[in-house]
């Protein structure tokens, strides 16, 4: 600009109104105009999606199953903070058990305990039954009711269930519970599955995004290249699975692969396994990745194939011309510019991986089931949704940072998804 | 016609044939050879196999008939990384992902050249297209022409004797085009190196090539040098495609050596040179290049045969007046004049007489 080292003069309009003022009157209404337009998607995803997320995620946080019914316990363990119960907090637990009976949430309360230490559930809900009848001094009472009421860790649960607003579940989730003294330590070797189950689904979940790359890349290279005749048609092969059900797929997949499966009688039939040594196919890690690479193929052979079409053959040719053989025109040429589409692709079959649930629920057995099988457990049979919540909210927060890593080193505008 | 194919060319086509489907002929019968340090161009109308051919030579088709041969050896069956030919495409294939030093060093590296010397030949080859301050750049960087001269450096830069291009100036601006037109010329004069190269703009064949082969329907119709082009077409297509061409039908009146008399349609006799027609009677075309007509009576040429015309059109074009005729009941006669001190203007509904050398009227098999 000619006066680019004077300083800056306010543009104007020719009827003298500073310029921006100007532009921004004029686009106002422009962009009234698009906000109106996409506020019913805003208000259904938020009504859809942000809200009950959130909802959900913030139970992994807050539990009020305990402090809700506990107020005396509660204001006991304000007041003091020593481990060991005296008369006091014995009389606060039977008078809050006495209320308990009688708006019968004595199960609430010893549910919420129960998730800390097994087998208590039912000590609160007899104590309850009895609490009218205690009398003073409330500890022998108590005591005589059930030793157990003595227990440290017991106390300690207790004291750590008062606030409702607790971290206790993401220790949970990390195979961690309150220990005798109070503070959180390892939980024995034989209960500790949560770990093992993440590692297991992150490292599942790399080798069958790995198998898709493997598998999809020629597919996606020939529907890119192929005349369109044969390529419409491998396109509906290729597509065919998405019209087909997720439950039938996987079930001939179990019909398919089972010890009396098909293929385990073609090749006793042919004689390479003997009748008694069966391939174990179905049932466990193998039957998970083998139905959920065929399951999540798609995924990954679509974005690579967009990134493909849009590559020009005469880049191959290009180097093919400078010398290059084909092996080193597919390394340095080809292969870099299917970058994004590797991403896409990658991170795509990563994440449906990860939080895949039916097929590795049918096929996976005992140990080819993923984290979300155990979400699914906690949400529908143990029915404790604060441990699902905070396992759900580790896969999420972990496939974020993944997400961010990517961003990082490749770009997610790099990102083509077709 | 069609030149017999000297097996001492440096590269020689000895009749190639090629179908894609196996039953069109996309190439016929093509019997070329191409002189060492020779500038070739194939010129010719879209779909007539240009590119067919350059991709034959360059070993990405194969020719379903015959040889060709490079310096002395046939390399049908050599695979084209092992054919050692630069090659320039049409719209640069210059590789995204790499620098513009990446890509010059690409030919390079896979040929195993260590790594200073890669560097002396890519500043050397970068210099000779005047771009060694752009060698950190991406190819989206880059505008067109200079894309355009990246893409010529990167196939000289591991000093191939052969080097093809096809269309590599189709993208480029009319001035652009003039420049790079001149900047490849220069490099094949003084590099000395052997290049093919294909186009459709048949002004940009006639200025940079030592012969033109123009291409139609899968056969080489005539291959010439440009002014013989010009001048001499072989035959109405030719004529046709190269340059502005008026034509006018008749019938051989007379024929004797290199002279013949043509009655047109409409009556009237002019005079001709017969190029490949050899019978009275015969049917012809006479081609008559624009700039070669005259109106004036006091300059008409020795031997002429005037004829009437109308003045239906006069359009003025800077160095040159442009004037269209109804000449012989065809309203699509158009004479150039130069703009010269005095010239005159013709105005339309004019009438005038027209006429020309024998020599310039070429009867042609229509
Ligand atoms: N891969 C192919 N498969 C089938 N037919 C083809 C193929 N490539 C070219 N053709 C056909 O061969 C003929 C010649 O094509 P070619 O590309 O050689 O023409 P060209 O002279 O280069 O034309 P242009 O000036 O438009 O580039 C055309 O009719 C074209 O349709
Ligand atoms: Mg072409």
């Amino acid at each position: 600009m000619s006066n680019s080292d004077t300083a800056p003069e306010i543009l104007r309009t020719v009827d003298g109104q500073p310029l921006k003022e100007a532009l921004t009157r004029a686009s106002r209404s422009a962009r009234i105009r698009a906000f109106l337009l996409v506020l019913p998607l805003l208000v259904f995803v938020l009504l859809t999606f942000v809200v009950p997320i959130g909802q959900m995620l913030s139970r992994s946080v807050v539990d009020e199953k305990f402090s809700e019914n506990m107020l005396q316990l509660g204001a006991w363990f304000a007041e003091n903070d020593s481990l060991i119960p005296d008369e006091a907090a014995y009389a606060a637990l039977v008078a809050d058990l006495k209320v308990a009976s009688a708006q019968r949430s004595a199960g609430n309360v010893g549910t919420r305990i129960n998730y800390e230490l097994p087998g208590t559930r039912s000590m609160f809900t007899s104590a309850a039954r009895r609490a009218d009848e205690m009398a003073p001094p409330f500890k022998e009472a108590m005591l005589a009711q059930d030793p157990k009421w003595a227990r440290p860790d017991l106390w300690a649960a207790m004291r750590s269930a008062s606030a409702a607003a607790t971290l206790n579940f993401y220790q949970a989730a990390l195979d961690r519970q309150i220990g005798a003294d109070g503070t959180f330590e390892a939980a024995p070797e034989n209960v500790q599955i949560y770990v093992k189950l993440f590692i297991r689904t992150f490292v599942l979940s790399v080798v069958i995004t790995g198998l898709c790359l493997l598998l999809g890349f020629p597919i996606a290279h020939l529907l890119a290249t192929l005349p369109l005749r044969y390529a419409s048609l491998l396109m509906i092969l290729v597509l065919l699975p998405f019209w087909t059900s997720l439950l039938v797929r996987t079930t001939s997949w179990m019909v398919l692969l089972q010890g009396q499966g098909v293929i385990n009688d073609l090749l006793v039939w042919a004689g390479i396994v003997g009748d008694d040594g069966r391939l174990e196919m179905m049932y466990n890690q193998t039957g998970t990745i083998i139905a959920m690479t065929h399951i999540l193929l798609p995924f990954m052979i679509l974005p690579l194939y967009s990134v493909m079409k849009t590559i020009p053959p005469s880049y191959a040719r290009a180097a093919r011309s400078l010398g290059a053989t084909s092996w080193t025109t597919f390394r340095r040429i080809y292969l870099p510019q299917t970058v994004s589409g590797i991403g896409a692709g990658g991170i795509l079959c990563f994440i449906l991986a990860v939080g895949y649930y039916i097929t590795p629920a049918l096929v996976g057995g005992a140990d080819g089931t993923l984290i979300s099988n155990q979400i699914a457990f906690h949400m529908q049979k143990s029915l404790n949704w604060s441990l699902a919540a905070a396992l759900a909210a580790m896969l999420l927060a972990s496939v974020l940072v993944l997400y961010w890593a990517y961003d990082r080193m490749v770009g997610i505008d790099n990102m083509k998804l077709g | 016609m069609v030149t017999q194919p000297q097996s001492d060319g440096f590269v020689v086509f000895d009749h190639v044939q090629k179908s894609y489907d196996g039953e069109t002929l996309v190439v016929k019968d093509l019997n070329l050879s191409i002189g060492k340090g020779e500038f070739l161009t194939m010129l010719g109308p879209s779909g007539s196999g240009k590119t067919t051919c350059l991709m034959m030579l360059a070993g990405f088709e194969t020719a379903t008939h015959g040889d060709i041969l490079l310096d002395g050896r046939p390399i049908n069956t050599v695979p084209p990384h092992k054919r050692g030919i630069g090659m320039v495409f049409q719209n640069y294939a210059l590789f995204p992902h790499m620098t513009v030093g990446e890509n010059l060093a690409f030919p390079l590296e896979v040929r195993g050249m260590g790594k200073s010397e890669r560097e002396t030949k890519v500043k050397r080859a970068l210099d000779m297209v005047k771009m060694y301050d752009f060698i950190n750049r991406r190819p989206a960087q880059l505008s067109g022409g200079q894309q355009q001269r990246i893409a010529l450096a990167r196939a000289l830069v591991f000093d191939p004797s052969l080097v093809l291009m096809d269309e590599p100036l189709g993208a480029l601006d009319k001035q652009l085009r003039e420049h790079m037109q001149f900047e490849i010329k220069h490099l094949h004069e003084s590099l000395g190196i052997t290049v093919v190269y294909v186009t459709h703009d048949q002004s940009e064949a006639l200025t940079m090539s030592d012969r033109v082969a123009v291409f139609n329907d899968g056969r080489i119709q005539q291959l010439a040098p440009p002014n013989e082009l010009y001048e001499r077409p072989d035959n109405a297509f030719v004529a046709q495609f190269i340059g502005e061409n008026n034509k006018l039908e008749g019938v051989i009146e007379e024929i004797s050596g290199d002279k013949a008399k043509v009655r047109l349609a409409t009556g009237e006799l002019i005079a001709a040179t017969p190029v490949n027609v050899t019978q009275k009677g015969e049917k012809t075309l006479v081609s008559i290049r624009p700039e070669r007509i005259e109106f004036k009576p006091e300059m008409m040429p020795e031997g002429a045969y005037m004829i009437d015309a109308e003045v239906l059109e006069f359009i003025y074009m800077g160095d040159l007046f442009r004037t269209r005729l109804r000449v012989a009941g065809h309203d699509d006669f158009v004479i150039k004049s130069r703009n010269t001190q005095g010239q005159t203007m013709l105005r339309p509904g004019e009438k005038i007489k027209i006429g020309w050398a024998p020599a310039d009227a070429r009867a042609l098999q229509p």
